[in-house]
Protein backbone atom coordinates (compact mmCIF):
# COMPACT_ATOMS: atom_id res chain seq x y z
CA UNK A 1 0.00 0.00 0.00
CA UNK A 2 1.21 3.66 -0.68
CA UNK A 3 3.29 5.24 1.81
CA UNK A 4 1.58 8.70 3.43
CA UNK A 5 3.34 11.79 1.96
CA UNK A 6 4.27 14.62 3.61
CA UNK A 7 1.69 16.82 3.25
CA UNK A 8 -0.52 14.11 4.55
CA UNK A 9 1.25 13.99 8.23
CA UNK A 10 0.80 17.53 7.81
CA UNK A 11 -2.68 17.43 7.09
CA UNK A 12 -3.59 14.96 10.24
CA UNK A 13 -0.78 17.11 12.30
CA UNK A 14 -2.93 19.99 11.61
CA UNK A 15 -6.19 18.09 12.46
CA UNK A 16 -5.32 17.05 15.82
CA UNK A 17 -3.40 20.55 16.70
CA UNK A 18 0.28 19.40 16.96
CA UNK A 19 2.68 21.88 15.44
CA UNK A 20 5.82 19.10 14.45
CA UNK A 21 9.54 20.26 13.88
CA UNK A 22 10.46 19.43 10.24
CA UNK A 23 12.67 16.76 11.36
CA UNK A 24 9.42 15.52 13.48
CA UNK A 25 7.80 15.23 10.14
CA UNK A 26 10.40 13.05 8.22
CA UNK A 27 10.18 10.71 11.08
CA UNK A 28 6.57 10.43 11.74
CA UNK A 29 5.83 9.77 7.98
CA UNK A 30 8.66 6.98 8.39
CA UNK A 31 6.58 5.64 11.38
CA UNK A 32 2.85 6.14 10.43
CA UNK A 33 3.37 4.68 7.07
CA UNK A 34 4.71 1.69 9.09
CA UNK A 35 1.75 1.72 11.41
CA UNK A 36 -0.92 2.18 8.28
CA UNK A 37 0.59 -1.09 6.64
CA UNK A 38 0.14 -3.01 9.56
CA UNK A 39 -3.08 -1.97 10.85
CA UNK A 40 -4.51 -2.37 6.79
CA UNK A 41 -4.48 -5.38 7.95
CA UNK A 42 -8.26 -5.21 9.07
CA UNK A 43 -9.32 -5.03 5.28
CA UNK A 44 -8.55 -8.28 4.33
CA UNK A 45 -11.80 -9.49 5.69
CA UNK A 46 -15.10 -10.14 4.17
CA UNK A 47 -17.34 -8.11 6.87
CA UNK A 48 -20.12 -7.52 4.55
CA UNK A 49 -22.70 -8.69 7.24
CA UNK A 50 -21.17 -7.71 10.04
CA UNK A 51 -22.38 -4.79 12.28
CA UNK A 52 -19.96 -2.66 14.17
CA UNK A 53 -19.19 -2.64 17.62
CA UNK A 54 -18.73 0.35 19.52
CA UNK A 55 -18.67 -0.99 23.27
CA UNK A 56 -18.53 -4.34 24.35
CA UNK A 57 -21.16 -4.24 26.77
CA UNK A 58 -25.06 -4.93 25.55
CA UNK A 59 -26.18 -1.79 27.70
CA UNK A 60 -27.93 1.48 26.32
CA UNK A 61 -29.06 4.41 28.27
CA UNK A 62 -27.71 4.16 31.71
CA UNK A 63 -30.36 6.53 34.26
CA UNK A 64 -30.01 8.66 37.01
CA UNK A 65 -31.77 10.20 39.46
CA UNK A 66 -31.33 13.63 38.46
CA UNK A 67 -30.88 15.27 41.88
CA UNK A 68 -29.05 18.32 42.17
CA UNK A 69 -25.52 18.60 43.86
CA UNK A 70 -22.55 20.66 45.12
CA UNK A 71 -20.32 20.92 41.69
CA UNK A 72 -16.41 21.97 42.74
CA UNK A 73 -15.68 25.30 44.10
CA UNK A 74 -14.43 27.75 41.47
CA UNK A 75 -11.13 27.99 43.53
CA UNK A 76 -10.48 24.52 42.91
CA UNK A 77 -12.06 24.64 39.23
CA UNK A 78 -9.18 27.04 38.58
CA UNK A 79 -6.11 25.21 40.75
CA UNK A 80 -4.46 24.02 37.49
CA UNK A 81 -5.11 26.70 35.63
CA UNK A 82 -2.28 28.22 33.49
CA UNK A 83 -3.75 31.37 33.56
CA UNK A 84 -7.13 32.91 34.85
CA UNK A 85 -8.75 36.34 35.18
CA UNK A 86 -11.42 36.35 38.07
CA UNK A 87 -13.39 34.02 37.06
CA UNK A 88 -12.09 33.23 33.75
CA UNK A 89 -9.67 31.07 32.09
CA UNK A 90 -7.57 33.74 30.23
CA UNK A 91 -5.94 32.37 26.74
CA UNK A 92 -3.90 34.46 24.44
CA UNK A 93 -6.65 35.95 21.61
CA UNK A 94 -8.25 34.23 19.27
CA UNK B 1 8.50 -6.90 64.99
CA UNK B 2 10.62 -6.40 61.51
CA UNK B 3 8.78 -6.84 58.53
CA UNK B 4 9.76 -8.20 55.48
CA UNK B 5 7.80 -6.21 52.49
CA UNK B 6 9.52 -8.77 49.95
CA UNK B 7 7.25 -11.68 51.70
CA UNK B 8 4.35 -9.83 52.54
CA UNK B 9 1.08 -10.31 51.17
CA UNK B 10 -1.30 -7.70 51.43
CA UNK B 11 -3.94 -10.29 53.60
CA UNK B 12 -1.18 -11.03 55.84
CA UNK B 13 -0.23 -7.27 56.04
CA UNK B 14 -3.95 -6.54 57.09
CA UNK B 15 -3.93 -9.25 59.45
CA UNK B 16 -0.58 -8.09 61.59
CA UNK B 17 -2.51 -4.12 61.42
CA UNK B 18 -6.15 -5.66 62.59
CA UNK B 19 -4.79 -7.73 65.42
CA UNK B 20 -2.36 -4.62 66.73
CA UNK B 21 0.87 -6.81 65.88
CA UNK B 22 2.10 -3.90 63.72
CA UNK B 23 0.63 -0.05 63.93
CA UNK B 24 -0.58 1.10 60.64
CA UNK B 25 2.48 3.71 60.27
CA UNK B 26 4.97 1.23 61.10
CA UNK B 27 3.69 -0.72 58.38
CA UNK B 28 3.38 1.67 55.71
CA UNK B 29 7.23 3.27 57.39
CA UNK B 30 8.65 -0.13 56.46
CA UNK B 31 7.36 -0.03 52.86
CA UNK B 32 8.98 3.62 52.54
CA UNK B 33 12.11 2.18 53.94
CA UNK B 34 11.82 -0.44 51.12
CA UNK B 35 11.38 2.36 48.88
CA UNK B 36 14.36 4.28 49.66
CA UNK B 37 16.28 1.22 49.45
CA UNK B 38 15.24 -0.17 46.43
CA UNK B 39 13.55 2.63 44.45
CA UNK B 40 16.63 4.60 43.05
CA UNK B 41 17.44 1.36 41.28
CA UNK B 42 14.04 0.50 39.86
CA UNK B 43 12.09 3.89 39.08
CA UNK B 44 8.79 2.57 40.00
CA UNK B 45 7.50 5.60 41.75
CA UNK B 46 6.58 9.05 40.14
CA UNK B 47 5.99 10.65 43.47
CA UNK B 48 6.02 9.09 47.07
CA UNK B 49 3.86 9.90 49.71
CA UNK B 50 5.30 10.87 52.98
CA UNK B 51 2.48 10.20 54.96
CA UNK B 52 -0.83 9.65 53.34
CA UNK B 53 -3.80 9.61 56.04
CA UNK B 54 -5.37 6.05 56.93
CA UNK B 55 -5.61 3.13 59.51
CA UNK B 56 -5.07 0.33 56.73
CA UNK B 57 -2.21 -1.04 54.65
CA UNK B 58 -0.54 1.09 52.05
CA UNK B 59 -1.17 0.61 48.34
CA UNK B 60 0.83 2.35 45.06
CA UNK B 61 -1.10 3.49 42.47
CA UNK B 62 -0.24 4.06 38.63
CA UNK B 63 0.09 7.52 37.80
CA UNK B 64 -2.86 7.95 35.59
CA UNK B 65 -5.57 7.37 38.68
CA UNK B 66 -6.52 11.03 40.30
CA UNK B 67 -5.31 11.53 43.80
CA UNK B 68 -6.43 14.69 45.40
CA UNK B 69 -3.84 17.07 46.45
CA UNK B 70 -1.29 14.50 44.71
CA UNK B 71 0.69 14.82 41.28
CA UNK B 72 -1.31 12.76 38.84
CA UNK B 73 1.46 12.80 35.49
CA UNK B 74 -0.01 10.38 33.63
CA UNK B 75 3.65 9.86 32.49
CA UNK B 76 3.25 13.18 30.56
CA UNK B 77 5.33 16.54 30.86
CA UNK B 78 1.93 18.15 29.47
CA UNK B 79 0.36 16.94 33.20
CA UNK B 80 4.35 17.69 34.81
CA UNK B 81 2.46 20.18 37.37
CA UNK B 82 -1.14 18.85 37.66
CA UNK B 83 -2.87 18.21 41.61
CA UNK B 84 -6.16 17.07 41.11
CA UNK B 85 -8.75 18.73 43.08
CA UNK B 86 -10.65 15.25 43.83
CA UNK B 87 -10.34 11.73 44.19
CA UNK B 88 -10.69 9.26 41.33
CA UNK B 89 -14.00 6.76 42.67
CA UNK B 90 -11.51 3.80 42.71
CA UNK B 91 -9.30 5.97 45.17
CA UNK B 92 -12.28 7.24 47.50
CA UNK B 93 -13.22 3.41 47.19
CA UNK B 94 -9.39 2.61 48.83
CA UNK B 95 -10.12 4.74 51.19
CA UNK B 96 -13.39 3.80 52.97
CA UNK B 97 -10.95 0.66 54.17
CA UNK B 98 -8.35 2.78 55.23
CA UNK B 99 -5.87 1.97 52.22
CA UNK B 100 -3.03 4.75 52.05
CA UNK B 101 -2.00 5.65 49.48
CA UNK B 102 2.30 5.62 49.54
CA UNK B 103 3.07 7.01 45.63
CA UNK B 104 2.22 6.99 42.29
CA UNK B 105 3.79 4.67 39.84
CA UNK B 106 5.36 5.14 36.54
CA UNK B 107 3.29 4.24 33.45
CA UNK B 108 4.35 4.90 29.81
CA UNK B 109 3.37 8.38 28.36
CA UNK B 110 -0.79 8.49 28.89
CA UNK B 111 -0.20 4.42 29.16
CA UNK B 112 0.87 4.23 25.86
CA UNK B 113 3.34 1.50 25.58
CA UNK B 114 4.34 -1.66 26.63
CA UNK B 115 7.83 -1.24 28.48
CA UNK B 116 7.76 2.36 30.35
CA UNK B 117 10.53 3.57 28.09
CA UNK B 118 7.22 6.02 26.67
CA UNK B 119 7.40 7.79 30.43
CA UNK B 120 8.12 11.34 29.91
CA UNK B 121 10.38 10.48 32.99
CA UNK B 122 12.63 7.57 31.93
CA UNK B 123 11.90 3.63 31.97
CA UNK B 124 11.45 1.59 34.94
CA UNK B 125 13.47 -1.36 35.67
CA UNK B 126 12.85 -4.89 36.26
CA UNK B 127 13.27 -6.19 39.35
CA UNK B 128 14.41 -9.48 38.10
CA UNK B 129 17.02 -8.00 36.29
CA UNK B 130 16.94 -3.96 35.96
CA UNK B 131 18.71 -4.26 32.26
CA UNK B 132 15.83 -5.02 31.21
CA UNK B 133 12.00 -3.71 31.21
CA UNK B 134 9.21 -4.02 33.59
CA UNK B 135 6.64 -4.24 30.98
CA UNK B 136 4.20 -1.77 30.18
CA UNK B 137 2.37 0.85 30.33
CA UNK B 138 2.01 -0.19 34.62
CA UNK B 139 5.72 -1.24 34.92
CA UNK B 140 5.55 0.82 37.68
CA UNK B 141 2.93 -0.94 39.74
CA UNK B 142 4.79 -3.56 38.48
CA UNK B 143 8.00 -3.30 39.75
CA UNK B 144 7.08 -1.96 43.17
CA UNK B 145 4.65 -4.90 44.02
CA UNK B 146 7.37 -7.10 42.79
CA UNK B 147 9.85 -5.66 44.30
CA UNK B 148 8.16 -5.40 47.95
CA UNK B 149 7.52 -1.73 47.05
CA UNK B 150 3.83 -1.81 47.85
CA UNK B 151 1.72 -4.58 49.02
CA UNK B 152 -0.43 -4.33 45.84
CA UNK B 153 -1.28 -1.54 43.53
CA UNK B 154 -4.00 -0.15 40.98
CA UNK B 155 -3.24 -0.21 37.03
CA UNK B 156 -5.40 0.39 34.08
CA UNK B 157 -5.13 -1.61 31.16
CA UNK B 158 -6.37 -0.83 27.33
CA UNK B 159 -4.50 -3.18 25.80
CA UNK B 160 -2.32 -5.15 28.38
CA UNK B 161 -1.00 -2.36 30.61
CA UNK B 162 -1.78 -4.99 33.70
CA UNK B 163 -1.31 -8.28 32.70
CA UNK B 164 2.04 -7.92 30.62
CA UNK B 165 3.90 -6.47 32.99
CA UNK B 166 2.37 -8.27 35.64
CA UNK B 167 3.69 -11.76 33.44
CA UNK B 168 7.53 -9.49 32.72
CA UNK B 169 7.84 -8.89 36.35
CA UNK B 170 6.32 -12.71 38.02
CA UNK B 171 3.21 -11.73 39.32
CA UNK B 172 -0.50 -11.91 39.46
CA UNK B 173 -2.36 -8.75 37.43
CA UNK B 174 -6.06 -8.73 36.27
CA UNK B 175 -8.13 -6.60 34.08
CA UNK B 176 -11.12 -6.90 34.54
CA UNK B 177 -14.96 -7.24 32.52
CA UNK B 178 -15.24 -3.82 30.94
CA UNK B 179 -17.71 -1.70 33.13
CA UNK B 180 -17.02 -3.24 36.53
CA UNK B 181 -14.76 -0.65 37.92
CA UNK B 182 -15.20 2.33 37.26
CA UNK B 183 -13.11 5.42 35.64
CA UNK B 184 -14.46 8.38 36.99
CA UNK B 185 -11.11 10.60 37.89
CA UNK B 186 -8.69 8.50 35.70
CA UNK B 187 -7.65 10.19 32.71
CA UNK B 188 -8.97 8.65 29.86
CA UNK B 189 -6.62 6.87 26.62
CA UNK B 190 -9.30 4.57 24.97
CA UNK B 191 -12.68 4.82 26.47
CA UNK B 192 -14.42 1.74 24.62
CA UNK B 193 -11.46 -0.36 26.13
CA UNK B 194 -10.09 1.24 29.49
CA UNK B 195 -10.29 -0.69 32.78
CA UNK B 196 -8.72 -0.01 36.41
CA UNK B 197 -7.69 -3.53 37.50
CA UNK B 198 -5.41 -4.92 40.66
CA UNK B 199 -1.67 -5.54 40.51
CA UNK B 200 -1.29 -8.35 43.51
CA UNK B 201 1.21 -10.40 45.00
CA UNK B 202 -1.13 -13.78 45.00
CA UNK B 203 -4.73 -14.37 43.50
CA UNK B 204 -6.71 -13.89 46.74
CA UNK B 205 -5.37 -10.68 47.31
CA UNK B 206 -6.11 -9.64 43.58
CA UNK B 207 -9.78 -11.15 44.33
CA UNK B 208 -9.93 -9.26 47.51
CA UNK B 209 -8.57 -5.51 45.93
CA UNK B 210 -11.33 -6.33 42.51
CA UNK B 211 -14.05 -6.67 45.44
CA UNK B 212 -13.04 -3.04 46.86
CA UNK B 213 -12.60 -1.30 43.88
CA UNK B 214 -15.46 -2.18 41.86
CA UNK B 215 -19.05 -1.65 41.16
CA UNK B 216 -21.26 0.56 39.84
CA UNK B 217 -20.53 4.06 40.26
CA UNK B 218 -23.27 7.04 39.18
CA UNK B 219 -19.84 9.21 38.30
CA UNK B 220 -19.08 6.56 35.34
CA UNK B 221 -22.16 5.58 33.07
CA UNK B 222 -20.75 2.36 31.84
CA UNK B 223 -20.23 0.22 34.79
CA UNK B 224 -23.05 -2.02 36.07
CA UNK B 225 -24.00 -4.32 39.37
CA UNK B 226 -21.41 -6.64 39.96
CA UNK B 227 -21.53 -10.18 40.74
CA UNK B 228 -20.75 -11.19 44.88
CA UNK B 229 -16.63 -11.61 44.63
CA UNK B 230 -15.78 -14.94 45.99
CA UNK B 231 -12.02 -15.08 47.41
CA UNK B 232 -10.74 -18.70 46.06
CA UNK B 233 -10.06 -21.23 48.47
CA UNK B 234 -10.36 -24.85 46.75
CA UNK B 235 -6.88 -26.26 45.33
CA UNK B 236 -8.35 -28.23 42.63
CA UNK B 237 -9.98 -28.00 39.31
CA UNK B 238 -12.58 -30.29 39.23
CA UNK B 239 -15.13 -29.97 36.87
CA UNK B 240 -13.33 -27.04 35.32
CA UNK B 241 -13.38 -26.75 31.17
CA UNK B 242 -9.97 -25.00 29.92
CA UNK B 243 -9.95 -23.96 26.85
CA UNK B 244 -6.54 -23.71 24.77
CA UNK B 245 -6.68 -21.67 21.72
CA UNK B 246 -4.10 -22.72 19.22
CA UNK B 247 -3.34 -19.45 17.99
CA UNK B 248 -2.41 -17.51 20.88
CA UNK B 249 -0.49 -20.72 21.88
CA UNK B 250 0.93 -20.75 18.68
CA UNK B 251 1.39 -17.23 17.51
CA UNK B 252 4.73 -17.03 15.59
CA UNK B 253 7.38 -14.85 17.94
CA UNK B 254 6.45 -17.08 20.99
CA UNK B 255 9.73 -18.08 22.58
CA UNK B 256 10.05 -21.74 23.40
CA UNK B 257 10.62 -21.52 27.01
CA UNK B 258 7.43 -19.24 27.43
CA UNK B 259 6.06 -22.32 25.56
CA UNK B 260 7.33 -25.09 27.99
CA UNK B 261 6.18 -23.12 31.14
CA UNK B 262 2.64 -22.72 30.04
CA UNK B 263 2.57 -26.15 28.68
CA UNK B 264 3.74 -27.74 32.26
CA UNK B 265 0.93 -25.29 33.75
CA UNK B 266 -1.71 -26.94 31.64
CA UNK B 267 -0.77 -30.37 32.63
CA UNK B 268 -0.94 -29.23 36.08
CA UNK B 269 -4.28 -28.32 35.56
CA UNK B 270 -5.23 -31.59 34.18
CA UNK B 271 -3.39 -33.27 37.22
CA UNK B 272 -5.49 -31.08 39.44
CA UNK B 273 -9.03 -32.01 37.98
CA UNK B 274 -9.85 -29.78 34.96
CA UNK B 275 -10.37 -30.68 30.94
CA UNK B 276 -7.81 -28.95 28.92
CA UNK B 277 -8.93 -29.14 25.47
CA UNK B 278 -7.59 -27.39 21.96
CA UNK B 279 -9.58 -24.84 20.50
CA UNK B 280 -9.33 -22.13 17.85
CA UNK B 281 -9.84 -18.44 17.22
CA UNK B 282 -8.72 -18.19 14.18
CA UNK B 283 -9.49 -14.25 13.46
CA UNK B 284 -9.19 -12.64 16.71
CA UNK B 285 -5.05 -13.21 17.24
CA UNK B 286 -4.30 -12.89 13.34
CA UNK B 287 -6.44 -9.15 13.01
CA UNK B 288 -6.51 -8.46 16.90
CA UNK B 289 -3.50 -5.98 17.09
CA UNK B 290 -4.45 -4.17 13.79
CA UNK B 291 -8.19 -3.63 15.07
CA UNK B 292 -6.57 -2.81 18.39
CA UNK B 293 -3.99 0.17 16.58
CA UNK B 294 -7.14 1.70 15.32
CA UNK B 295 -9.62 1.32 17.91
CA UNK B 296 -7.52 2.72 20.68
CA UNK B 297 -5.66 5.90 18.90
CA UNK B 298 -8.97 7.17 16.94
CA UNK B 299 -10.55 7.00 20.58
CA UNK B 300 -6.95 8.96 21.88
CA UNK B 301 -7.04 11.49 19.33
CA UNK B 302 -10.65 12.58 20.75
CA UNK B 303 -9.87 11.89 24.69
CA UNK B 304 -6.27 13.77 23.93
CA UNK B 305 -8.04 16.89 22.56
CA UNK B 306 -8.52 17.74 26.16
CA UNK B 307 -4.72 19.26 26.48
CA UNK B 308 -5.35 22.32 25.29
CA UNK B 309 -3.02 24.90 27.93
CA UNK B 310 -6.58 26.13 29.09
CA UNK B 311 -7.93 24.87 31.67
CA UNK B 312 -4.98 22.75 33.70
CA UNK B 313 -1.54 21.17 32.31
CA UNK B 314 1.32 22.69 30.43
CA UNK B 315 1.13 26.07 28.61
CA UNK B 316 3.59 27.44 25.46
CA UNK B 317 3.23 30.62 24.37
CA UNK B 318 1.62 31.91 21.24
CA UNK B 319 0.75 34.96 19.27
CA UNK B 320 -2.44 33.65 19.05
CA UNK B 321 -5.23 30.82 20.82
CA UNK B 322 -4.22 28.34 17.79
CA UNK B 323 -0.54 28.83 17.62
CA UNK B 324 -0.71 28.44 21.44
CA UNK B 325 -2.58 25.11 21.58
CA UNK B 326 -0.28 23.90 19.10
CA UNK B 327 2.80 24.96 20.60
CA UNK B 328 1.69 23.09 23.94
CA UNK B 329 0.69 19.99 22.48
CA UNK B 330 3.81 19.88 20.44
CA UNK B 331 6.09 20.63 23.95
CA UNK B 332 4.06 18.66 26.12
CA UNK B 333 3.24 15.45 24.29
CA UNK B 334 5.92 12.79 23.52
CA UNK B 335 6.71 10.42 20.19
CA UNK B 336 4.07 8.01 21.19
CA UNK B 337 1.20 10.17 21.49
CA UNK B 338 1.87 12.14 19.04
CA UNK B 339 1.82 9.13 17.00
CA UNK B 340 -1.45 7.77 18.33
CA UNK B 341 -3.22 11.11 17.72
CA UNK B 342 -2.13 11.15 14.39
CA UNK B 343 -2.95 7.83 13.57
CA UNK B 344 -6.82 8.15 15.21
CA UNK B 345 -6.74 11.82 13.61
CA UNK B 346 -6.02 9.79 10.04
CA UNK B 347 -8.16 6.81 10.49
CA UNK B 348 -11.26 9.07 11.30
CA UNK B 349 -10.68 11.85 8.93
CA UNK B 350 -13.09 12.34 5.53
CA UNK B 351 -12.24 10.19 3.58
CA UNK B 352 -10.77 7.66 5.27
CA UNK B 353 -13.29 6.63 8.11
CA UNK B 354 -15.07 3.63 6.61
CA UNK B 355 -11.84 2.25 5.58
CA UNK B 356 -9.87 2.19 9.12
CA UNK B 357 -11.70 3.20 12.04
CA UNK B 358 -15.25 1.61 10.63
CA UNK B 359 -13.43 -1.80 9.38
CA UNK B 360 -11.95 -2.11 12.59
CA UNK B 361 -15.32 -2.04 14.80
CA UNK B 362 -16.73 -4.28 12.59
CA UNK B 363 -13.46 -6.67 13.26
CA UNK B 364 -14.20 -6.00 16.71
CA UNK B 365 -17.34 -7.55 16.15
CA UNK B 366 -15.86 -10.33 14.61
CA UNK B 367 -13.14 -10.99 17.86
CA UNK B 368 -16.47 -10.38 20.09
CA UNK B 369 -17.92 -13.64 18.70
CA UNK B 370 -15.40 -15.69 18.07
CA UNK B 371 -15.13 -15.58 21.93
CA UNK B 372 -18.47 -15.71 22.69
CA UNK B 373 -19.08 -19.00 21.05
CA UNK B 374 -15.66 -20.78 22.72
CA UNK B 375 -17.57 -19.51 26.14
CA UNK B 376 -20.12 -22.13 25.40
CA UNK B 377 -17.95 -24.67 25.87
CA UNK B 378 -15.54 -23.98 27.92
CA UNK B 379 -15.37 -21.52 31.46
CA UNK B 380 -11.37 -20.48 30.82
CA UNK B 381 -9.12 -20.07 27.90
CA UNK B 382 -5.52 -20.60 28.37
CA UNK B 383 -2.68 -18.86 26.83
CA UNK B 384 1.07 -16.96 27.58
CA UNK B 385 0.11 -13.35 28.50
CA UNK B 386 3.48 -12.21 26.69
CA UNK B 387 5.22 -14.09 23.75
CA UNK B 388 8.60 -13.55 25.25
CA UNK B 389 10.38 -12.60 28.99
CA UNK B 390 11.20 -9.50 29.80
CA UNK B 391 13.18 -7.97 26.73
CA UNK B 392 16.20 -5.17 27.29
CA UNK B 393 15.70 -1.55 27.59
CA UNK B 394 15.97 -0.28 24.30
CA UNK B 395 15.94 -3.29 22.18
CA UNK B 396 12.11 -2.26 20.36
CA UNK B 397 11.78 1.35 21.66
CA UNK B 398 12.95 2.57 17.79
CA UNK B 399 10.21 0.34 15.89
CA UNK B 400 6.58 1.54 16.82
CA UNK B 401 5.47 -2.12 14.64
CA UNK B 402 7.80 -4.43 16.85
CA UNK B 403 6.97 -2.84 20.17
CA UNK B 404 2.86 -3.20 19.37
CA UNK B 405 3.26 -6.82 18.91
CA UNK B 406 3.98 -7.01 22.23
CA UNK B 407 0.39 -6.90 23.17
CA UNK B 408 -0.65 -10.07 20.69
CA UNK B 409 -1.79 -12.38 23.21
CA UNK B 410 -3.53 -9.60 25.86
CA UNK B 411 -5.21 -7.20 22.92
CA UNK B 412 -7.87 -9.83 21.70
CA UNK B 413 -9.79 -10.23 25.33
CA UNK B 414 -9.57 -6.97 25.55
CA UNK B 415 -11.54 -5.75 22.70
CA UNK B 416 -14.23 -8.62 23.72
CA UNK B 417 -14.48 -6.72 27.22
CA UNK B 418 -13.30 -9.57 28.62
CA UNK B 419 -11.70 -10.08 32.17
CA UNK B 420 -7.91 -11.54 31.77
CA UNK B 421 -5.67 -12.54 34.52
CA UNK B 422 -1.78 -13.41 34.26
CA UNK B 423 -0.21 -15.64 37.24
CA UNK B 424 3.48 -16.68 36.88
CA UNK B 425 4.28 -19.78 35.36
CA UNK B 426 7.70 -20.79 35.64
CA UNK B 427 11.16 -19.06 34.52
CA UNK B 428 12.60 -19.09 31.18
CA UNK B 429 16.40 -17.51 31.27
CA UNK B 430 15.70 -17.16 35.06
CA UNK B 431 13.20 -14.32 33.89
CA UNK B 432 8.92 -14.56 35.14
CA UNK B 433 6.38 -16.19 32.15
CA UNK B 434 3.17 -14.96 32.78
CA UNK B 435 0.17 -17.84 32.11
CA UNK B 436 -2.91 -15.52 31.06
CA UNK B 437 -6.95 -16.88 32.16
CA UNK B 438 -9.71 -15.37 29.93
CA UNK B 439 -13.30 -15.55 31.44
CA UNK B 440 -16.42 -14.79 29.66
CA UNK B 441 -17.65 -11.57 30.50
CA UNK B 442 -18.52 -11.25 35.20
CA UNK B 443 -16.68 -14.64 34.74
CA UNK B 444 -13.95 -13.11 37.22
CA UNK B 445 -14.94 -15.54 40.47
CA UNK B 446 -13.71 -18.30 37.94
CA UNK B 447 -10.75 -16.89 36.90
CA UNK B 448 -9.99 -16.42 40.29
CA UNK B 449 -10.57 -20.14 41.30
CA UNK B 450 -8.25 -21.35 38.58
CA UNK B 451 -5.45 -18.88 38.95
CA UNK B 452 -5.37 -19.75 42.54
CA UNK B 453 -5.77 -23.33 42.67
CA UNK B 454 -2.88 -23.43 39.75
CA UNK B 455 -0.79 -20.34 41.91
CA UNK B 456 -0.82 -23.44 44.46
CA UNK B 457 0.31 -26.19 42.20
CA UNK B 458 3.16 -24.28 40.42
CA UNK B 459 4.30 -22.81 43.85
CA UNK B 460 6.22 -19.85 42.21
CA UNK B 461 8.27 -17.60 44.25
CA UNK B 462 7.15 -14.25 43.45
CA UNK B 463 10.33 -12.80 45.13
CA UNK B 464 13.32 -12.01 42.40
CA UNK B 465 15.99 -14.51 42.72
CA UNK B 466 18.82 -11.55 42.87
CA UNK B 467 16.53 -9.83 46.16
CA UNK B 468 16.20 -13.01 48.07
Amino acid sequence: MARITKEEVLHVARLARLELSDDDVAKFQEQLSDILEAVSKVSELDLSDVPPTAHPLAIANAWAEDVPRDCLPLDDVFANAPDRDGDYFRTPPA
Amino acid sequence: MTVDTLRLSAEEANRLVTQGEVSSDELYRAYLDAIGERDPELHAFLYVCENDPGEGIPIAIKDVIGTRGIPTTAGSKILESYVPVYDATVIANCRKRGLRVIGKTNTDEFAMGSSTENSAFGPSHNPWDPTRVPGGSGGGSAAAVSAGLAPWALGSDTGGSIKQPAALCGHVGLRPTYGTVSRYGVVAFASSLDQVGPVARNVRDCAFLYSVISGRDTNDSTTVDVPRVELPTADDLKGLRIGVPKEMNGAEGIESGVTAAVQSALERAESLGASVEECSLPRSVDYGVACYYLIAPAEASANLARYDGVRYGLRDDGADFREMVMRTRDAGFGDEPKRRIMIGAYALSAGYYDAYYGTAQKVRTVIKREHDELFERFDVLVSPTSPTVAFPIGAKIDDPVAMYMNDVLTIPSCMAGLPGMNIPCGLSEGLPVGLQLIGPQFGENTIFRAGHALEQAIGFDVVPERLR
